[in-house]
């Protein structure tokens, strides 16, 4: 199982490695090169030679890309041609707005989706339950950024209380709070549904469990039982479906920024996919699928430490 | 195979009665037929030329000669969603069909053939979808440029490890099936068994599979093109259509409120059929799968 994982981490690198390897060639074959775009056109060809120069183009193409690894493990992810700023240090800047938008999503989406998913539990089989069944598959279905226009059409448009664009002030907490409401909404609507769902499910198959008859069987009531004994055990499960659907969070968020023109990984990678600046974009793309990797992985031993039934199995 | 016919045929008579019992199931059903009969017969029931311009006419909320209004350029908005449907069904119908023959023919080779390969095969399904899907697909619009053969390109490539990793170990299960293992005493060629025997029983789960994820195809699709990186204008892409319509949010925002709806309802009807026709083949996997 831990090896698989790790097995798996290995080849999903060597996949990035390939899609970074094919787009470093592809930049060879786009017209333009990236020296001459970043000139401008009235560049003299001296300027030019110089600058392909610096940037390494005069070297074999598998120089340059073993070149290219080579700085990435060093932490440099090279240049951006246009601003002729570091990428690391632009995707550094916007990473703790995605960071923070994803981990407030996330977090409200859980709290509201086991408060719910324990509430289908107490009344399943309920109008409640069926309810509560429809909503969730209806707000899981509904795509994020549309429900980021309509949320701010009528928030900030319409009713004038929260902001409709940026990430706030910079030192002021208030503004960031606020600025932050409707896309922390808009991308967590979704995840509280689903969670729902899954908690729901889970919670069902615990309640079948022998420790939970005989809590019953003392005439525990039924909301301790769910929200004291059950719930402990049906959490471990969505923490790995927590893990995986970070990515699926981070591609929301990808939309949802750029609704409300809010500084992050999204509006930065969007934009250069846009202006084909491919070192901002193959900077990106490695980084976030990295720290994505780590945290996929991070879940998978937190699991193990957590499950003794997987912790058993990993020590044989 | 004659009586593998025969019982299935009562059993599909069930299906379509289950599902038009399951009000959920029936809404999407509903749903889904509109968008299909908007996609087919968008030619003959737009009431406008979807592209044409109107300047003078511009932003107009919606009325009696613009049921939707009309756009920045005096499009008619209304014209321009039933063409959307043409676009988003289609973009979506052809890139999960490829997808899924694609998955089909990975997944037989994994599940039937040599064990080598077959995890080989599996380790690559797996490693390609554990990658974050959304960034691999920016990648991959950056290298071939936006426009909708990218976007088919993009969809294929994230869904197709899913559908050959199902085929898998479907083709798995049954290859140890008695039957087959007659079969194969009996002296039947491999072409026989894979043809006459697992095709038929492996291409069910992968249908509904299918269905569950053109929701998701039609959603990347208009998100794409809201952000300029998916079907070029002045396509009526959904996406487009809010695209455009954001940039006069203030101005008009019947544009947006108007083009979010189809997006809203097909996601629904598509969701709402795939958990229907889901309940009813397989009771048992009710409210397990969604990601």
């Amino acid at each position: 199982m831990l090896a698989y994982a790790i097995r798996r981490l290995g080849l999903s690198v060597l996949i990035l490695i390939v899609v970074m390897t094919a787009m470093y060639g592809m930049v060879f074959l786009v017209p333009g090169d990236p020296a001459s775009l970043a000139l401008g056109p009235r560049a003299t060809p001296e300027l030019k030679e110089a600058l392909r120069e610096r940037m390494g183009l005069d070297q074999p193409i598998l120089t340059q890309i073993l070149y290219f690894f080579g700085n990435v493990l060093q932490g440099d992810l090279g240049i951006d041609v246009w601003s002729k700023r570091p990428v690391l240090e632009q995707i550094l800047e916007v990473f703790p707005n995605t960071l923070i938008l994803g981990v407030v999503a996330l977090g409200w989406a859980l709290v509201m989706g086991i408060l719910l998913g324990c509430a289908a539990v107490v009344w399943r089989d309920s109008w409640a339950d069926r309810l509560l069944g429809v909503l969730s598959v209806s707000v899981i279905s509904v795509p994020s950024f549309v429900v980021a226009i309509y949320a701010l059409i009528v928030f900030a448009v319409w009713l004038n209380w929260l902001p409709a664009i940026g990430a706030g002030e910079a030192g002021d907490l208030g503004s960031q709070i606020r600025a932050l409401i409707l896309p922390a909404f808009a991308v967590g609507i979704g995840w509280v549904g689903y969670l729902a769902r899954l908690i729901r499910a889970s919670m069902l198959e615990v309640m079948e469990a022998p420790h939970i008859r005989t809590a019953r069987a003392f005439g525990m009531r039924e909301r301790d039982i769910v929200f004291r004994h059950a719930l402990r055990v049906a959490i471990v499960p969505t923490i790995s479906i927590l893990a995986v659907g970070f990515g699926s969070i981070l591609s929301s968020a990808v939309f949802v920024e750029s609704v409300f023109s809010r500084p992050g990984i999204g509006t930065l990678i969007t934009g250069a996919v846009e202006k084909r600046n491919y070192p901002v974009v193959m900077g990106t793309v490695l980084f976030m699928t990295g720290f994505y990797l780590l945290v996929v992985t991070a879940a998978d031993l937190l699991i193990a430490r957590l499950d003794p039934r997987v912790r058993d199995v990993l020590r044989g | 195979m004659s009586s593998a016919a025969d019982a299935s045929a009562p059993a599909r008579r069930g299906i379509g009665r289950a599902l038009l019992a399951d009000p959920m199931g029936l809404a999407g059903l509903v749903l889904v037929t509109i968008f299909l009969l908007m996609a087919l017969l968008a030619p003959w029931i737009a009431p406008y030329d979807p592209i044409a311009l109107d300047v003078k006419a511009k932003f107009q909320p919606p009325s009696a000669a613009h049921w939707a209004g009309t756009d920045h350029l005096g499009r008619d908005l209304l014209s321009r969603i039933i063409w959307g449907a043409r676009l988003a069904l289609g973009i979506a119908i052809t890139s999960v069909g490829i997808a899924g023959a694609i998955g089909l023919v990975l997944g037989l080779i994994a599940g039937y053939g040599p064990r080598w390969l077959d995890s080989i095969l599996v380790l690559v399904f797996d490693s390609m979808s554990s990658l974050p899907m959304i960034f691999f697909a920016l990648a991959v619009i950056t290298v071939l440029g936006p426009g909708t053969t990218t976007l088919i390109i993009v969809i294929v490539l994230v869904s197709f490890p899913a559908y050959a990793r199902l085929i898998r170990t479907q083709t798995l299960a049954l290859s140890g099936a008695d039957y087959i293992l007659a079969e194969k005493a009996m002296g039947a060629g491999t072409g026989r068994i894979i043809f006459r025997h697992l095709l038929p029983n492996v291409v069910g789960p992968l249908v509904i599979l299918i269905c569950m994820d053109i929701p998701v195809v039609i959603m990347l699709e208009a998100g794409l093109s809201y952000l300029n990186l998916g079907v070029k204008p002045p396509s009526p892409s959904w996406g487009n259509i809010l695209s455009e319509g954001y940039n006069a949010l203030r101005q008009a925002p019947h544009v947006v409120i108007v083009a979010g709806i189809p997006l809203v309802l097909a996601t629904l009807g598509f969701t709402f059929l795939g958990e229907g026709l889901r309940d009813v083949l397989d009771p048992r996997g009710a409210g397990r799968r969604w990601g």
